[in-house]
Order: C-alpha cells, then structure tokens, then sequence
C-alpha cells in the first residue's frame, strides 16, 4: 500500500489516516527549493451553526495545481474565498506568496487571478469591454486580445455576455482571472453544469496555465477533474481535509486498482459482506440495499469467483459494471456517501 | 494618478454602455418625462377665453336679446323654452337662463363660478346694449405671461423629479444588482480599489446628466416656451447638486440590500412622499401649515425650490442658499452614511 498523505489536524478519517504519514513533512521537501505559494493554518470560519471550515491546514508549493475535491457543503468554497481575503477567517492564519491579507492586500490582489462559483459579469457588456475592465486593474498583465485568443472567445469577442452559452461565460470568468497574469489562480467549481466538451475546453486553458509555471487552486465535484488536472487532491468533507496526496496515491490507498459494482434481483437475500471480501482478488466490500460495490486487484479472478459464489447463494444478478477505481470511489468509501449526490 | 484613473474610466465606460444598452433606461431617463410633460402640458394649456352658453327663455324680446348677446361677442345664445332652458341649465349645458320682461331675470346656480362669470358677463352686455353708459372708458390689455403658466410651474418640477428617480434608481439598482449577481464580490477580487467603484457610479451619473437635462429643457423651451430666466451656471450647479444629493441617497438606499425586491420597496418608502409633497405637479404650499417644516426640509422639495428659482424668477444662487445648502446636507450625510454601512460582499 502507498502512505497517503493527509491533513495533519486530528479531522483525518480512520482509513485514510492509517495511511499517512505528517504531511508537513510531505510538503517541506517541496518547500525547500520555492517558498509555498499558499500556507494555511487553523483555518476556522462558522455561519451561524454550522462550522464550515475547521481547522484547516493546507500547503500548495508554487507551480502545483492543487484541488479541493468534495461534495457541496464540504467547505470548499469558504476555504478558497478565505484564502482569496473576500472570507475573513475567524481564526487561523493564511500566508499567499509570503504575503498577508492584513498589510498586503493591494500587492497580493495584483498576483491572484479568480474565478468565482458562477458569478454573472455584466450581461449588456460586449465579451473584450469586460476583459478590458478587468485588464485595467492591474498595473501589468496580457493584453486581452491575446487572452481572448487563450480562451478561444475570438469569434465572440463583440457578443453581449447575455448571449453566451454556459461554457463560453466560464471562459470568459477564467479570461476575468488570467488578464492581469496572476501568479496563482483560483477556479471555484468551473465546470460544474457544463457539457463535456466546454469542460475540456477549460482544461485546456489551466493547463496551458500551468505549464508556464503558474499556481491552481481549484474545487471541483468532479474526480475526472481532479484526476485530469491535480497534481494533489485534499477531499475535503464537514470543514475537514478527509484525505490528501496525489490522485494516484489516493486512489491506491483503497488498496485496489477496480471496482465491480453489481445488483441483486429482488428478492434475493443479501450476501454478507465478509464472504465477499474471502472471494480471490476482493480487497473490501461493501452493500448499500441491493447494490454492491468491490474494490478488486485482480477482475479476471474475481468476477468468476462472484459469479461461482452467486451460484451457490442463488441470487440473480441484475447489473454488473467493472471500471478503474476513481477519487469518488476513495470518497466513497472514506464517508459512505457519493460526491455529487449529498 | 493615471493607475487610479484608467479602471475608473473603464468601470464608468462600463455602467454608460451598460445603461445605453438598455431601452428601458433610456425610456425611464428621456422619454418618461417628455411624455408626461406633453400630457400636462396639454391638460392644463392656457386655453383662449371660453364661449359662454347662455339661453333666453321665449317671450316678448327674447329674440332681441339674443341678438344683442351675439353682437356683444363671446356669447352663444338661443331661444329656448322654459322648460328645455331649465333643463339645459340642471345638465350643464348652459350656464345661466335669461327671463326676458320688464325686469330681467337670471336663473342660474351661483355655486357654479362659469354661471356667476356668465351673469356679469350677461348682464353686463345686455345694460350695454339698452343704452348703459359707462362713467370711465376702460381699456383691456391682455397678457399672457410667459414664466407664470402651469406648464412653466411643472417643468422645473419634472425635471427635480427625474433627477431623484434617475439617481436613486441608477445608482441603487445597479448596485443591488451588482452584489446580487456577485459581480461586486468578483470586482473586489481583483486590484480595483472599492472608492474606484463608487466613483464611477458618480461619473457615470454625470455624464447622463447632461443629456437628461438638455432634452427635457430643450424640449420644454421649443414647444412650450418654457424659460429659463436664472443663468446657465447657475442652473448647471443646481443640477449636478440635486443629481448628487439623490446619488447619496440611492446609495444609502442600497447599501445593505441583497435583493432587487427589497431595494425597490425601499426605494419607493423614500421616492413616493416626495412625489406627493414636494411640489412637483403642484405647489406644496396647498398642505397645511403644520405640515410645511417638514415637507421644507425634504431634498426634492428644496431641489424644485432652487429650479423654479432659477428658471422662473432668475434667482442667483446666494439667494438660493437655504435650499441648496439642504441638498447639499441630505447629499454629504447620506454618502458618508452609505460607505459605513455598504455591504460589499
């Protein structure tokens, strides 16, 4: 099993954090050659009743793309809008490129680009007037033809905002964020409701940001997103990093590269879990009323073994899907809850 | 300098176009007034001096007293019976009943003022033409003075109502919609500094006002003659006051709302007593005199004050500076009030 590495605050899930190992640490081998473009610690914010973030520490090293991964009310976006200063925390410190919010909020406003979750710029603005807008607050920064170029808006470059479709608009909220070019960014959830296609689009542009040396912080429902653009993955759930490391890393913490997941007709009687797990190449079960879900090393042993061991129990198999194990799969099984349906 | 300058001139490019773009702000702005300035104007023109309806009832001379009615002028007469002439007169279609006979007599309703104005004129007439001689000739020299008409009293008026209701809905508005939408939250995301956001609301205010205040002067002089007797100056000082003052208010007003709902109730709390006692459509004078320190003190009131002024009587502006200075209070207090409390996130 690879150690994952997780959050050191005492939030860590069990079987994460029998995993892990300080991410200190971790993070300090990084550190040693570039100050971390973010460094968190104790970051607390409650509305109300409800904690949203607790206790947080987080590093990102300059030139990581870093995602929060988590369902909706993991916290995520207060922690982003902390670290952005539009959140004031009510405890706990946030240093961004060796800065502080408290006496370098003007300096450190000219180094971050943002892209808040879904903000509507001005809908009767033609496409370049609001990238202009945006260019003319910062004192250096890429003249927005090109960024309309980098975001593939030219053709729309004179179209009323109203009039873009959802893909185009986040293009353009990423056009907002990389004009003044920024040392870090933050992408707030910026793909969510968009199709496929505008999605890879996107990914498209972050990563031509990220190859020119640039820093994400990016929170995302997305594992695919994750997966596709992250260097490093917290999943964050209740205000806590649950888990923290590589996509990769994360992903073997299940301790098994697949999944099968199967149903049972109804009327048959459950099978326990533990004759699951004896099955060959079964790493851990788990039931959720009829459905099932496997983690597996090894699919061509154990999906006969299932099938041999449904025989017996007599049970009709009404569904059987295998894929490569996911990040929603670890959260899966870190909370017992799917990203996207809490 | 010019680091603070260029995003302020971007932000109020920005709110111009986004204004310009929007047909129902221009409607608001421009045509609003220009329409209910026709309406008005056109309801309450000075109209020439009516005909008066006058009926004789029949008898002995009935037919010569018509014909000395018409040769008189301005009289519309005729022969009726009494019973129609009494008819006419309860509906209103005449306004006085003459009995011809030895003695005349007059019926008519003396609560009615054309009747009371119909029996002087009537009679007046009829003693004339039997040979009534008047002990001093008189002369008439008819006037109608331009400055002193309904019209002239409604323009400075509209024009102080258009100011506060496009200041306090364009700066209010635009604000609770901006922070509705998070566009407010984005802009503070970036360097822009928050005094370059409110500034440009400013200027982009200002620079509407010009063509506000053209189009409805301009359009009032042409078609109404409406005048403006004060100095230019002085009238472009007053304006850009008023335009200011309800700036501060429109965004006092919106200073904490996070819905356009909540800021449209509030907007009329403030904007619907101002309609009624300010003296826009007529004079605040006609509300009792307990009543008058406070609709005095009112920013409308005092803008439409220093307007009918300066239009209408010349003032300069040191006569002026009882209402003027309320504008300007009303203005200061109510920005300095809004930067504390605004919500910007």
């Amino acid at each position: 099993m690879t150690p994952v590495p997780s959050a050191s605050s005492a939030s860590a899930a069990p079987s994460a954090s029998a995993a892990t190992s300080a991410h200190l640490t971790d993070s300090a081998s990084s550190a040693a050659s570039a100050p971390p473009a973010i460094r968190c610690r104790a970051l607390t914010k409650r509305y109300k009743d409800v904690l949203a973030v607790d206790g947080l520490d987080l590093d990102v090293p300059s030139g990581e793309c870093f995602g929060l991964l988590g369902p909706n009310g993991a916290g995520k976006t207060t922690t982003v809008e902390m670290i952005e200063g539009l959140v004031v925390p009510d405890s706990g410190t946030v240093e961004i490129l060796g800065l502080h919010w408290d006496h370098d909020a003007i300096a450190l406003r000219e180094r971050l680009g943002v892209a808040l979750q879904e903000t509507r710029l001005a809908e009767r603005l033609k496409v370049i007037e609001v990238i202009r807008l945006f260019r003319s607050f910062y004192r250096a920064g890429h003249d927005p033809e090109e960024i309309l170029d980098l975001v593939e808006l030219r053709e729309k470059r004179d179209t009323w905002v109203d009039k873009l479709s959802g893909g185009q608009k986040q293009r353009l909220a990423i056009a907002c964020a990389l004009v003044g070019d920024p040392d870090v960014l933050f992408l707030d959830e910026p793909t969510t409701g968009l199709d496929p296609q505008s999605r890879r689009a996107l990914w498209d542009v972050v990563e031509e940001f990220k190859s020119r040396g640039g820093t994400v912080v990016l929170t995302t429902h997305y594992m695919e997103e994750a997966e596709r653009l992250c260097e490093r993955v917290a999943v964050m759930d209740h205000g806590r990093i649950i888990a923290l490391g590589s996509p990769r890393e994360l992903i073997a913490s299940l301790g098994a590269d697949h999944v099968v997941e199967f149903a049972l007709g109804s009327g048959a009687e459950p099978l326990p879990e533990a004759e699951l797990v004896a099955l060959p190449g079964v790493e851990s079960a788990r039931r959720d009323g009829p459905r099932y879900t496997l983690t597996v090393t090894e699919p061509h042993r154990a999906i006969p073994a299932l099938m041999g061991e449904l025989e017996r129990h007599g049970g009709e198999m009404t569904e059987l899907l295998t894929h490569h194990a996911t990040l929603e799969d670890l959260f899966l099984s870190l909370t017992g809850r799917h990203l996207r349906d809490t | 300098m010019m680091n603070y300058l260029l995003p302020l001139k971007e932000l109020t490019l920005a709110r111009f176009r986004e204004q310009l773009r929007q047909p129902e702000v221009l409607f608001w702005v421009f045509a609003f007034p220009l329409l209910l300035a026709v309406a008005l104007g056109l309801a309450f023109r000075n109209r020439p001096p009516d005909v008066i309806h006058v009926a004789v009832e029949s008898g002995p001379r009935a037919e010569a007293l018509v014909a000395d009615l018409k040769a008189a002028g301005g009289f519309a007469a005729s022969v009726l019976s009494p019973e129609v002439a009494s008819e006419e007169l309860r509906t209103g279609q005449v306004a006085l009943v003459v009995v011809p006979g030895d003695s005349l007599v007059y019926r008519y309703d003396p609560t009615r003022s054309e009747s009371r104005l119909a029996r002087i004129a009537t009679d007046d007439a009829l003693q004339q033409a039997l040979g009534r001689r008047n002990p001093r000739a008189t002369a008439d020299h008819i006037v109608t003075e331009r400055g002193a008409r309904y019209i002239d009293f409604l323009i400075p008026g509209l024009l102080g109502l258009n100011l506060m209701s496009t200041g306090m809905w364009g700066l209010g508005y635009a604000v609770v919609d901006a922070r509705r939408r998070k566009l407010m939250k984005r802009l503070l995301a970036s360097p822009m500094r928050r005094s370059q956001y409110l500034l440009s609301f400013i200027a982009a205010r200002l620079v509407i006002l010009a063509p506000e205040v053209i189009v409805l002067l301009g359009f009032a002089a042409l078609a109404f003659g409406v005048p403006v007797r004060g100095s230019i100056l002085s009238l472009a000082v007053v304006v850009v006051l008023g335009a200011m003052c309800f700036a501060g208010l429109g965004l006092l007003t919106a200073s904490r709302a996070q819905t356009v709902e909540a800021v449209s109730g509030l907007m009329n709390l403030v904007m619907l007593p101002m309609w009624v006692l300010s003296g826009v459509f007529f004079s605040s004078a006609k509300f009792p005199a307990a009543m008058q320190p406070f609709i005095r003190v009112l920013p409308l009131t005092a803008l439409n004050d220093a307007l009918r002024g300066i239009m209408l009587q010349g003032a300069s502006l040191a006569s002026l500076a009882a209402p003027i200075g309320i504008c300007v209070v009303w203005g200061s207090v109510s920005f300095a009030v809004a930067l504390r409390t605004f919500r910007w996130i």
